[in-house]
């Protein structure tokens, strides 16, 4: 399957990518993890969030370097998530997929892009780093500006409730309860 | 001549090192242990993911699986940390009659782990458990996590445990006659973590000990080379993968490389049971104290 070349800031033309459509994503990104997000809850958001994409992750940073960027677990935001979607949005970006509640919110705003867990050295071979909000928060914590060079990713979770993670689930489930009927 | 010349070394060896020195070869080693299993991955677990590629019809799962091997490549060319969760650290150490079991080595060990994140760098991931406060440097109040046994040389085995399968670990403690229900167990952990603990994983199963020693033993299997697997060991693993969680929780055959199993005897009136996580990155490595 061809990917599909995406810039951000993100427009309209998230909308029309299904779950499982490979993406290659360029331009800045944000990164954002737990204490980020509830920071933005209580200040505000620091970066113009109309078409951005904010990316799970805490990375390593040596100096002005971005060293290992891989991305952390999505579901630990599923409650912290819908301000940003509601602010302009456009994708989220993480590992494992996320719930119910994120699925819903993401339809006619966005998607979801999962990239591959623990492969921090590829990604961070496709990344420059521009700057930094709350750096006192530390390294893993703080949000990162990074600019993207064609970011390997997948549609994980798209913009009218195909969920990848979700269908996986629902069949792992099913194994599941028809191997241990107890 | 030439024999004399091995043989001094060899006798050098063998003296009981001044405190100062076996400090300072500790931290060494601790150092160097975590360089190698941070930057590059065991033989034997890439060769599993070699084999799984190979396995798998999905594209997406072969993409991932793909990026996996591509990343463990660049991360080994460039010398850099495979994934930026570069864990806790979890030391097991070997201890000879002849070096002295003291709080000043369990102290060198803590001195290695804080030059390593310096050096490598490691992400400072130690914090209090409450106030989450970083210690900024991967040590603390328990940090190193260090397991102690004796040995016949001085070893240091480093286990970097990152956070995300970490945190998809459970424990049980089954009844003696729920022999049929570890199985389930095992594969219901899997089923609940999906794609969270970045799979394909292996899982350390810990059966028998107590509470907290089952844990300690789901853990300890993790060391184990995975390029074997008992029947009982194999059969758990076909289990688990019949659930397609797949690569990142995405679909596909790889849920799990492999499973490990290690048991110790435990009372008449219990069976605990404990799968300890792990991601595909399973970092380990050993390195001998020499000084």
């Amino acid at each position: 399957m061809n990917p599909v070349y995406l810039e951000t800031p993100l427009s309209d033309e998230v909308l029309n990518l299904r779950a499982g459509d490979q993406v290659l994503l360029s331009g800045t990104i944000y990164t954002a993890r737990d204490e980020a997000h509830m920071k933005m809850m209580k200040d505000g958001i620091p970066f113009d969030p109309v078409g951005a994409a904010v990316y799970h992750c805490g990375p390593v940073i040596s100096g002005s370097r971005i060293l290992a960027a891989g991305p952390t677990t999505s579901a630990r935001l599923n409650r912290l998530t819908g301000f940003l979607l509601d602010a302009g949005v456009r994708a989220l970006i993480g590992k494992g997929g996320m719930g119910s509640e994120v699925v819903d919110h993401l339809r006619g705003r966005g998607i979801y892009l999962a990239a591959t867990g623990g492969c921090a050295v590829l990604a961070a071979s496709r990344m420059i780093l521009q700057g930094v909000f709350y750096e006192d928060l530390g390294m893993a914590e703080a949000i990162w500006i990074i600019k993207a060079d064609r970011l390997p990713l997948v549609v994980g979770i798209d913009s009218e409730g195909g969920d990848l993670f979700g269908a996986v689930e629902r069949e792992a489930k099913l194994q599941f309860y028809s191997r241990y009927t107890t | 001549m030439e024999i004399i010349i091995e043989f001094i070394p060899s006798v050098l060896m063998m003296l009981p090192p001044s405190g100062e020195e076996l400090f300072a070869a500790v931290s060494k080693a601790t150092c160097l242990a975590l360089r190698e299993a941070e930057t590059r991955l065991p033989s034997d677990v890439i060769a599993a993911l070699q084999r799984a590629v190979a396995n798998e019809t999905s594209e997406i799962a072969r993409e991932e699986l793909g990026r996996i091997l591509e990343n463990i490549a660049l991360a080994g060319r460039l010398e850099v940390p495979i994934c930026q969760d570069t864990g806790v650290p979890v030391v097991y150490l070997t201890v000879p009659p002849g070096i002295p079991l003291t709080d000043g080595l369990l102290e060198a060990v803590a001195d290695g782990v804080r030059k390593a994140t310096c050096e490598i760098p490691l992400r400072p991931n130690v914090v209090h458990p409450l106030e989450r406060t970083n210690t900024g440097d991967n040590t603390g109040p328990g940090m190193p996590e260090i397991h102690i046994r004796p040995g016949n040389c001085l070893k240091i085995t480093v286990l970097p445990k990152g956070a995300g399968a970490e945190n998809m670990s459970r424990l049980a403690m089954l009844l003696p006659t729920q022999k049929d229900q570890i199985e389930r167990f095992v594969t219901e952990t899997v089923l609940v973590a999906g794609g969270k603990p970045c799979p394909p994983v292996i899982l350390g199963v810990g059966i028998g000990g107590t509470f907290d020693g089952v844990a300690a033993l789901a853990k300890e299997a993790l060391l184990e080379p995975i390029d074997h697997m008992d029947p009982f060991e194999k059969e758990l693993c076909d289990a688990v993968n019949a659930l397609g969680v797949g690569p990142m929780g995405l679909g596909g055959k790889t849920t799990a490389l492999a499973v490990k199993v290690k048991t110790a005897s435990c009372h008449t009136a219990s069976m605990p049971v404990a799968v300890n996580v792990q991601c595909w990155a399973a970092r380990r490595a050993t390195q001998e104290v020499v000084w």
